[in-house]
């Protein structure tokens, strides 16, 4: 009798491992195999302070990342997203030094002209990249590749390449550090985000028409779209993420540096992959970018903690990248074949 | 008569296939088809659009492979694992999607994958000089150095020709091409299948023009719905038989009774001329409650002209008048806001989001008005499921699952949900190019019920096609274009084959 249950029971769990994986993509099984292997790997890993600590070191990741997602969606990239951390990080820092400097009793108007500051250079870099793309058709690549070489140079020729000093203690204490309610600030800042994300993509029309145009932009032109408006939005908004999470990095740091974000379009476009967002545009899910993000996280963490060294760090998650790709195409392979 | 020699070359087929099916998501494309080719005959495949022709000829020339089934080439059981081994032993193909590098020259792309090489290097001047003598041989008249992307579609359909007749020749797949071809290289190319046959090479030729079939070809094979109908030898049954042979069902039938009830002029579209001059000085009027039928050759203009009333093709002169009034700026959002809705010929291309739901692609155009979202912003999505529903359910959608993905259903069932989308809006006005191109027969019974029910509702309709027939049968008016001008406007009983090709091609050359 037992010899009937048992292959019965396999093949139950293989069909619910496969419908998981149909639904979620890898995702979920990469979390699992990884906390099985850091967890013994090192005995500080699965503990609820490193996870927290986990959490707070990725928000400015997931935030990228849901920025990075808005552009895949259309069918683009924003390989700029790194850029627009230095350059919010380098103009903010420098507007606030120079109003604690020239105002020194108002903190708070140092640090609301530093964030509206910072706002304003990210943005502007965002909105150069929607109107090359919407307007006159550069290939999103080349454009946002462009763009990042001319923001990289600001925010180097502004600083001379030394970080910024001199913004009041406050912005770090409380957008850095500081906690509300219990939570950490920028952990915060994130779920507000993500909040708003999945509102907009999955409720809104903006959202919708994202989708739309990376699903089929001719289709979505005929079907009374404005392709160019919703194009210039989607780096708009990509933009304001990657700003938002420029400033909280800078509170972090307590300075404005130009060099931070390098390794942001890199790691955001694999969060996205790795979460689903199909690079032909047209298909994501906010949830599980974050948690391809997360995910990212991770697996830096666990490995600084297993001791890997930081340059065979950079080799997992490029390979991982790609592993991701294939399994995705087998994926929708097997979606196809179960026709649903 | 060719019909005597080809008797006596009736011995084992040169190509056989038995039980050949095959499986595409969402769709059987083929059922069991039996198919056998000679040695020096014409194989005219015959079926509608979606009927399994193309996919049939894409598995012989080894670019899809069959789910099940046996390919016999020369009493052998073989299998094509690619284009390169089908061609390597003497099958080529000429598709209707052309198969070249626009980048490349003409020699270039005679010799692709099939370069001539001296130490290592590749011999262009030999290549050079036997490209020049192919072209000559086949009586082309074409420069082998120019690139593909300066050649005229005709052009392009000569060197792709050309590139099948270079090689070694057993098997030769024919998909419509004359579809683009002028009378005298159509003729040209009849002779060199003349003179391909009398070297024994099989020929399966695909073309809908009855004239065609009965002048090339020996035999016939009906397909219909994926499934073989019947094998017949030309000339045994009428072109009537053989069209409800292929339709499955009487002509009449599958075109519904339509009454007309021309009332107020909705549209006018005076002396316009597009930039790229694919339609020049044009002038056409709609009517409500009628169907204006727009019929010609691909590329004569019939499709642009509505195109660039819809604001996708941009126009050097002419007025747009709707309801009356001048329309100045034209975009497809505004066009859709006036009340005119075009429905393009490519639902991949154009039509639709494949990787989307049903439900998001029949809402799409709909989304900004009232009943579907808040402010224009926030999407009611109650309002836009149970919307989506009743369309589903109007359109007879099959599987009725709104949540699918649209790339997973039949390309029939894919066009009732682009058709779906005319109904999300209040239009006046309904541009249908080519509405049942790939679909299967019952489908197309169904468009056209759903084409005749909006026009005896009293909207207006266009409706450009290349099928004859819809155009004799659904249209109370049409206009036949070539090149560009509007060659002759036919009223009620003036729409018969004749007088409509007739107009197809040249009148003024003198």
């Amino acid at each position: 009798m037992s010899e009937t249950t048992v292959p019965k029971t396999i093949t139950l769990v293989i069909t619910l491992l496969r419908r998981l994986f149909i639904k979620m993509g890898v995702l979920p099984f990469l979390i699992i195999l990884a906390a099985i292997i850091f967890t013994s790997l090192s005995d500080n890993f699965f503990s609820i302070r490193n996870i927290l600590n986990v959490t707070r070191q990725t928000t400015y990741l997931i935030i990228v990342s849901m920025g990075q997602m808005l552009a895949l969606l259309t069918g683009g990239f924003d390989l700029s997203v790194g850029t627009i951390i230095a350059v919010s990080s380098v103009v903010g820092a420098t507007a606030m030094a120079a109003m604690t400097v020239t105002f020194p009793g108002s903190v708070a108007l140092a640090i609301f002209v530093g964030i509206l500051a910072g706002l304003l250079a990210g943005l502007s870099i965002g909105a150069i990249n929607g109107i090359g793309v919407s307007v006159f058709n550069v290939n999103p690549f080349m454009m946002t590749l462009g763009m990042a070489s001319v923001g990289f140079g600001i925010a180097l020729y502004l600083t001379g390449g030394v970080p910024v000093y001199g913004m009041p203690e406050q912005y770090s204490n409380i957008f850095g550090f500081g906690m509300f309610l219990g939570i950490p600030t920028p952990v915060l800042v994130t779920a507000i985000l993500a909040v708003m994300m999945i509102i907009l993509l999955n409720r809104t029309r903006i959202g919708r028409y994202f989708y739309a145009i990376g699903g089929n932009i001719k289709a979505s032109s005929l079907s009374g779209i404005n392709t160019r408006l919703n194009l210039f939005l989607a780096y708009l908004f990509c933009s304001g993420l990657a700003t938002v999470s420029g400033l909280l990095l800078t509170a972090r740091l307590e300075t404005g540096e130009a060099n931070i974000g390098a390794s942001m379009p890199l790691e955001s476009i694999a969060a996205c992959v790795i979460g689903g967002v199909s690079l032909r545009g047209g298909v994501g899910r906010v949830e599980n970018v974050i948690l391809g993000a997360f995910f990212i996280g991770l697996l830096q963490n666990g490995m600084n903690l297993a001791k890997i060294e930081s340059y065979l760090q950079t080799v997992v998650i490029g390979l991982l990248l790609i592993f991701a790709v294939i399994t995705d195409q087998f994926r929708q392979y097997l979606i196809a074949k179960s026709q649903d | 008569m060719p019909k005597s020699r080809n008797q006596t070359r009736s011995g084992p087929p040169l190509l056989k296939l038995e039980g050949i099916c095959k499986q595409f998501p969402g769709v059987l494309a083929l059922d069991s088809v039996d198919f056998d080719l000679r040695e020096g005959e014409v194989h005219v495949l015959f079926g509608e659009n979606g009927a399994g022709k193309s996919t049939l000829i894409n598995i012989v020339a080894g670019s899809l492979r069959p789910t099940s089934g046996k390919i016999i080439y020369r009493g052998e059981e073989t299998c094509f694992s690619n284009v390169y081994n089908a061609r390597k032993i003497g099958i080529s193909a000429v598709f209707q999607e052309f198969s070249l590098v626009p980048q490349l020259t003409v020699t270039q792309n005679l010799f692709l994958g099939v370069e001539k090489t001296k130490r290592g290097l590749l011999d262009q001047k030999s290549m050079n000089i036997q490209a020049s003598e192919i072209l000559k041989k086949l009586g082309f008249q074409l420069n082998p150095a120019v690139k593909i992307s300066y050649l005229t579609r005709a052009e392009q359909q000569m060197v792709e020709i050309a590139k099948a007749f270079s090689s070694e020749l057993s098997v030769l797949i024919l998909d419509e091409p004359t579809a683009s071809l002028t009378e005298r290289e159509t003729q040209r190319l009849f002779e060199l299948i003349e003179q391909a046959k009398s070297q024994g090479v099989g020929i399966i030729y695909i073309t809908h023009r009855m004239g065609e079939i009965n002048r090339i070809s020996d035999r016939i094979t009906v397909l219909r719905d994926g499934k073989f109908i019947t094998n017949l030898e030309t000339g045994s049954v009428s072109d009537v038989n053989l069209v409800e042979l292929m339709s499955g069902r009487v002509i009449e039938k599958i075109f519904p009774k339509i009454l007309y009830n021309p009332g107020k002029t909705i549209l006018n579209i005076n002396h316009l001329t597009t930039d790229s001059n694919s339609v020049r000085n044009a002038s056409i009027e709609v009517k409500k409650g009628e169907i204006v039928g727009m019929a010609g050759l691909v590329g004569s203009g019939k499709s642009k002209i509505m195109r660039a009333c819809f604001g996708i093709e941009a126009f050097q002169r002419g007025e747009i008048y709707f309801d009356g009034l001048p329309i100045k700026k034209i975009t497809p959002s505004r066009m859709m806001k006036h009340g005119i809705f075009y429905v393009p010929p490519d639902r991949r291309v154009e039509g639709l989001l494949m990787m989307r739901s049903v439900r998001e692609n029949m809402s799409l155009s709909a989304l900004a008005i009232p009943r579907l979202s808040r402010a224009s912003f926030f999407l009611k999505s109650q309002q836009e499921k149970e919307m989506v529903h009743d369309l589903a359910a109007k359109m007879q959608l099959s599987p009725p699952k709104i949540e699918r993905l649209v790339g997973h259903f039949s390309g029939g069932n894919q066009q009732k949900v682009m058709l779906a989308k005319v109904l999300t809006r209040e239009i006046k006005l309904f541009i249908f190019d080519e509405p049942t191109v790939g679909v299967d027969v019952g489908t197309r019974a169904a468009i056209y019920e759903f084409i005749r029910d909006l026009c005896e509702a009293g909207a207006a309709i266009v409706l450009i096609s290349s099928d004859l027939p819809e155009i004799l049968h659904l249209t109370n008016r049409a206009y036949v274009f070539y090149r560009g001008r509007i060659q002759a406007e036919l009223k009620g009983d003036e729409i018969t084959e004749k007088n409509v090709l007739l107009n197809f091609f040249e009148q003024d050359a003198t």
